[in-house]
């Protein structure tokens, strides 16, 4: 033991200190230590992706291009067949890609700035702001969104837009309570206080002390709103209030060719046809769904409890 | 009064008075609707007299207010009003009562989701608890991965994956669900196998993960850490110290899950054309007719509510602070 | 010296594993210890040296997070090492008993009380059902518990945490254990709560000869309580003696440093000068009043100290000052004019001229925001300097709280916590500030660390000519470093003026109870103590 009481300096205090990393060798040092799912949840994210994004140069058929034979068996020239008026299903199921991620990708991003704006907005100012938006957020959630969601199609009628504005604003409400609740976190601690003291305006403590301590939870919060968002459109264009045609979409796909799986024990492959598009929503959630976990993992630590 | 009463009242209250904004919002649905829907319910070629005795019969010649009020009077009765559909332009009706489209198709909801839940809840329960007792083992990582999975796929990929396995390829049920009122219970449970297995599926998914997180969590507890260290066996631990505080959160659990089965209801029922108030629902929808719409979003919202209603008082109810006021 | 038969207990090179940051980390270096029967043993050491795992491994027992890697556990015989799960039950309980920190806690909020403390006696056959209330009244009656016939029959929400922290006692004597693990008992509780709780905690210990092993950080504590100190540091032993030798010759330095930290004394000066005024200020948080008519001046270049426990309104004052919560009556002046009573209403300059430092250096420091950004950023504000200027400034405050150009680029979570407080310092200075106002800013420390920042403040004091107001339960810190005191209870002020009047008699009584029950660093205090209040009392 040294001379503890006599030498005594602050500047030797034990302290964890990291070695300096740019943010893209850091990246690549907890990429190296990612578990294999989550290498997983990331390589079909990004192929689904380049799909989405070069459909027209992918697809060796048109997205509304009809042929002769509708119910084509699977092919060199229909490698998965065609549908019930003669289009290409592997076509389709690319271009679909474009649209199904599209509009879900739109929609949520779309939830997170109402939905997020708000529940900021509610945790800094709380008083009678907070109480308003609170109570609204309450009554909205009290109608499952799904019903609510066939509710409002019906009235305002099913189209890409109403689709994206509908979801987006029921969905919102989730990520309000997310965020004012993370924000709530961050806006009782003493640095915010600190800042308020100093005289800072509204909007600095909003970007530079609470938003970027509220980040990592909201990152998270994206990829599982997405997956919610991307199931719902799903569901609501497999129950042909979605997505309308001639637009590819997975959930009307699945819809459109469900017939077939009548015939699956004459021919296994057309059977199988109507659950490509199914297979390709699930397979991009669960890959979400690793990345989230992998994630949530890195970020809070907790291993166990979500 | 005692507080646990109050509480109770309370909580009561609060769900009445949320009850009653959701009918505002569900009724002003059809302020939005576009000004010629009347049109487009009767057709084109509709004249202007049975325009205006529809527009008379709906009321839209009325103060919005008292509309809502004569609505939300006759819904209480029991009368949801007449259906759109059926109308023509020449002004003959053969529309009909909203209440008799409903009610036989929600016995059928009903029984599917009540065959469901017998089977679901159980089942999530022990496997959650189970997993949150052993966490970390082998057993734990095959459910929790499984779970995962599953959560993850559509309702209607997890049921067309059945009726591939369990009716074209290998034929041991039905794929249609094609129950009438005069069905004997046997032949009942045996037509709805597939849509309620699918629904356990989904359920039970999402179900096992918030019991196990919710036991993990009740674990950590310091009085949990106490009972063993005053050298109980783990059985005790469990049945005696754990188990009284974990009610709250394992009936939330139940009720959050309930709801969310009262909505996977509507995919489901049409994939297997189940004669529900979901696929009731999607139809309308579809034929924009907006007062079956109104009535089925009336329904599954009041469910809802009353679920997470019945969970908040059995919160309160086992709650000791509550029980024992100081 | 007794034989080896007494021995009750020994612990051999025993090591205990932890895990975080995703691997496992040795946090008990291989302890030898060793408890005679109805012997009292005190644990000391400061956060993270591993004292409360150490009691715990007395029991056989690891955390969630932790693992017992080596060494041996004996108790009477048995190796709590390598005993099955059903062995170390049966010992659990009966013959080892455990004290935790948080009664609120460890108590299942879903059973009575009474039922709680007989439940292992019953389950390891020692009482039966049809005697246990006696016996859990005997112990309650001798824990000193108000109502001992009915007191089993409240829910533990329904009492005190005082009273819950002597009926958590009152449960680990039900079985008459050979040993119990007190793990920080007093730790969350008032100092005037404490002392009633550590007079029927060793009552009990001596009345049942039981031997115990005591945890805690607070030395005057262990000083009433063990028969012997071990301390500990970092998971490894520092030293061991018995409790008059060690208080009386520490060998080693360590040692040593931790028994002269409160050797701080300045005396009180007073000033004419007065910075600050809190004039006849009411609060109340919506209805709740919780603050009632509370008075005092600030000298300027003085540090004037407002102490109470917990509920007595001493930071609810500091949010008035700051202007975060408008007094309902009442008010502040600064330098003679009065303040704006909300933040809104107050200048810039206003802001600038009284500054803050917080009990939690964690919570006040952005985590996402380097040193230089924390400490350059009022520098910015309030004397609108750009680029290499900002260096410079953070640069001169880092040279004046004693650390240097090589933390400009940590961020909070690479510092330790007496850095973290500097850190809190630094910024508070950077607004060229008349008054801070230091909210519990050394309880959080270790004491080591706790000395070194109030030497800093008053050296600041004295070259800058700052005025501080201190808000503090702690008695030893007010001696240290006050130059008047406001003492404060249930809102209102029962008593102030200079620290020497003040901290010598005649005393008001609350003062008297507070100063009284502060724990003093030699045996017999408790003693003497319970006479002299008792007295008072009677």
């Amino acid at each position: 033991m040294s001379e503890t009481d006599q030498t005594y300096s602050a500047r030797q205090e034990a302290a964890i200190v990291h070695t300096r990393r740019g943010w893209r060798e850091r990246t690549l040092i907890e990429l190296r230590k990612a578990p294999w799912t989550a290498w997983f949840g990331m390589f079909v994210i990004l192929c689904y992706l380049l799909v989405a994004l070069f459909a027209p140069w992918i697809a060796p058929h048109g997205e509304a291009e009809i042929f002769d034979t509708p119910y084509a068996p699977w092919s060199a020239q229909f490698p998965f067949g065609t549908d019930q008026i003669g289009r290409d299903v592997l076509s389709r199921l690319i271009y679909g890609a474009r649209n199904t991620i599209g509009i879900a990708l739109a929609t949520t991003f779309l939830a997170f700035l109402i939905g997020g704006g708000m529940g900021l907005m509610a945790a800094i100012s709380r008083g009678w702001v907070d109480q308003v938006l609170s109570r609204l957020v309450d009554v909205l959630m009290a109608i499952p969104s799904l019903i609510f969601a066939l509710m409002l199609l019906s009235i305002f009628g099913a189209s890409a837009v109403s689709l994206i504005a509908i979801i987006a604003v029921l969905d919102s409400t989730r990520v309000f309570r997310l965020a004012r609740a993370v924000a709530m976190n961050v806006v009782v601690m003493d640095y915010v206080e600190a800042a308020r003291l100093r005289g800072e305006r509204l909007g600095w403590v909003m970007r530079r002390e609470i938003l970027p301590n509220i980040m990592p939870p909201l990152v998270a919060e994206f990829g599982l709103r997405f997956c919610f968002v991307f199931l719902t459109i799903a569901a609501l264009s497999f129950l042909g209030v979605g997505i309308q045609p001639p637009t590819a979409d997975w959930g009307s796909m699945v819809r459109e060719n469900a017939a077939l799986i009548q015939f699956a024990q004459y021919d296994l492959k057309a059977g199988l046809t109507p659950l490509l598009p199914a297979a390709a929503i699930a397979l991009l959630t669960v890959a979400v769904n690793f990345v989230v976990d992998w994630f949530l993992m890195k970020t809070s630590g907790l291993r166990d409890e979500f | 009064m005692h507080p646990i009463i109050r509480t109770i009242l309370q909580r009561l209250g609060l769900g009445l008075f949320t009850l009653f904004l959701v009918s505002i919002v569900i009724f002003s649905a059809i302020e939005f609707l576009p000004g010629d829907f009347t049109e487009a319910v009767l057709g084109q070629a509709a004249t202007r007299e049975t325009v205006a005795a529809f527009r008379h019969e709906l009321g839209l010649d009325q103060p919005a207010w008292i509309r809502y009020f004569d609505w939300i009077g006759s819904v209480l009765q029991g009368d949801f009003g007449t259906s759109f559909s059926g109308r023509a332009s020449s002004g003959v009706d053969r529309s009909r009562e909203v209440v008799d489209l409903i009610a036989p198709r929600l016995m059928n909801t009903l029984f599917l989701a009540a065959m469901t839940a017998i089977i679901a809840v159980p089942l999530a329960l022990f496997l959650g608890v189970t997993a949150a007792l052993y966490r970390n083992s082998l057993y734990d990582r095959i459910v929790n991965a499984g779970t995962l999975s599953t959560i993850s796929m559509p309702e209607f990929f997890v049921a067309y994956i059945l009726i591939l396995l369990l009716s074209t390829l290998v034929p041991v049920f039905p794929t249609l669900a094609a129950v009438t009122p005069r069905t004997p219970l046997l032949e009942r449970i045996y037509l709805t196998a597939l849509p309620s297995m699918t629904l356990t599926l989904v359920i039970v998914a999402h179900m096992m993960r918030m019991t196990r997180a919710a036991i993990i969590n009740l674990l950590a507890s310091p009085y949990i850490e106490m009972a063993r260290l005053k050298g109980l066996s783990g059985r005790r631990v469990i049945l005696h110290h754990a188990l009284p505080n974990a009610w709250a959160p394992i009936v939330n659990v139940i009720a959050f899950n309930l709801a969310y089965l009262v909505v996977g209801v509507v995919v489901v029922e049409v994939v297997f054309v189940y004669p529900g108030i979901g696929q009731l629902m999607v139809d309308a929808v579809t034929a924009r007719d907006i007062p079956v719409v109104q009535a089925c979003a009336l329904i599954f919202a009041a469910t809802y509510i009353l679920l997470n209603l019945l969970a908040d008082i059995i919160s309160i109810v086992t709650n000791p602070r509550l029980l024992h006021p100081r | 010296m007794s034989s080896e038969a007494d021995i009750l207990l020994r612990m051999r090179d025993v090591r205990i594993d932890g895990f975080a940051d995703e691997q496992w980390h040795e946090i008990i270096k291989g302890v030898d210890l060793t408890l005679r029967k109805g012997e009292v043993l005190g644990l000391i050491g400061e956060s993270g040296a591993g004292k409360s795992t150490l009691g715990l491994a007395a029991m056989g027992f690891a955390r969630p997070g932790c693992r017992l890697t080596g060494g041996e556990i004996l108790f009477d015989g048995v190796d709590l090492m390598r005993a099955s799960e059903r062995q170390k039950q049966r010992l659990r309980g009966a013959r080892i008993a455990y004290v935790a920190q948080s009664a609120a806690a460890a108590f299942n909020p879903a059973h009575r009380l009474l039922d709680q403390t007989v439940e292992s006696g019953i389950r390891h056959g020692v009482l039966r059902p049809d005697n246990a209330r006696e016996t859990a009244v005997e112990l309650y009656r001798a824990m000193d518990l108000p109502d001992p016939e009915h007191f089993g029959d409240r829910f533990p929400h329904q009492v005190s945490g005082g009273q819950l922290q002597r009926a958590m006692t009152a449960m680990a004597m039900a079985c008459r254990p050979d040993l119990i693990v007190f793990d920080e008992p007093t730790t969350a509780l008032d100092v005037t709560t404490q002392v009633n709780v550590l007079a029927a905690m060793r009552g009990a210990v001596k009345r049942f000869d039981t031997a115990a092993i005591y945890i805690t950080h607070d030395l005057a504590v262990v000083a009433q309580m063990a028969d012997r100190i071990k301390v500990l540091r970092h998971g490894e032993e520092i030293e061991e003696a018995d409790t008059e030798t060690m208080l009386r010759a520490p060998k080693q330095p360590y040692t040593r440093s931790l028994w002269a930290v409160r050797s701080i004394r300045k005396p009180g000066e007073g000033s004419a000068d007065k910075v600050l005024e809190v004039r006849g200020v009411t609060a109340a948080y919506g209805t709740r009043p919780v603050l009632e008519d509370v008075s005092f001046d600030v000298p300027r270049g003085r540090t004037v100290a407002v102490v109470g426990e917990s509920g007595s309104g001493k930071s609810t004052a500091a949010r008035v000052i700051t202007g975060l919560l408008p007094p309902t009556d009442g008010g502040v002046r600064f330098n003679g004019q009065d303040l704006a009573p909300d933040l809104a209403g107050r200048s810039k300059e206003d802001l600038r001229r009284i500054q803050m430092i917080y009990q939690m250096a964690d919570t006040a420091m952005n985590p996402r925001q380097t040193v230089r950004e924390i400490i350059g950023r009022p520098v910015q504000f309030y004397f609108a300097k750009t680029g290499a200027e900002v260096d410079a400034r953070v640069s001169e405050l880092l040279q004046m709280i004693e650390l240097d150009d090589s933390f400009l680029d940590r961020l909070p979570g690479e510092l330790s916590g007496g850095q973290k407080q500097r850190i809190c310092i630094a910024r508070a200075l950077a607004a060229d500030p008349e008054v801070i106002i230091c909210d519990e800013v050394t309880s959080a420390l270790d004491q080591i660390v706790q000395d070194g920042i109030l030497k800093l403040l008053m050296r600041l004091q004295k070259d800058l000519g700052v005025s501080y107001i201190f808000i503090t339960h702690d008695i030893a810190t007010v001696r240290a470093i006050s130059d008047e005191i406001v003492v404060m209870y249930q809102g209102r002020v029962v008593e102030k003026g200079m620290k020497e009047d003040i901290l010598s008699p005649p005393h008001a009584d609350y003062t008297a109870l507070l100063l009284s029950s502060v724990p003093e660093m030699e045996v017999g205090w408790l003693d003497r103590t319970l006479a002299a209040q008792g007295d008072g009392a009677a």
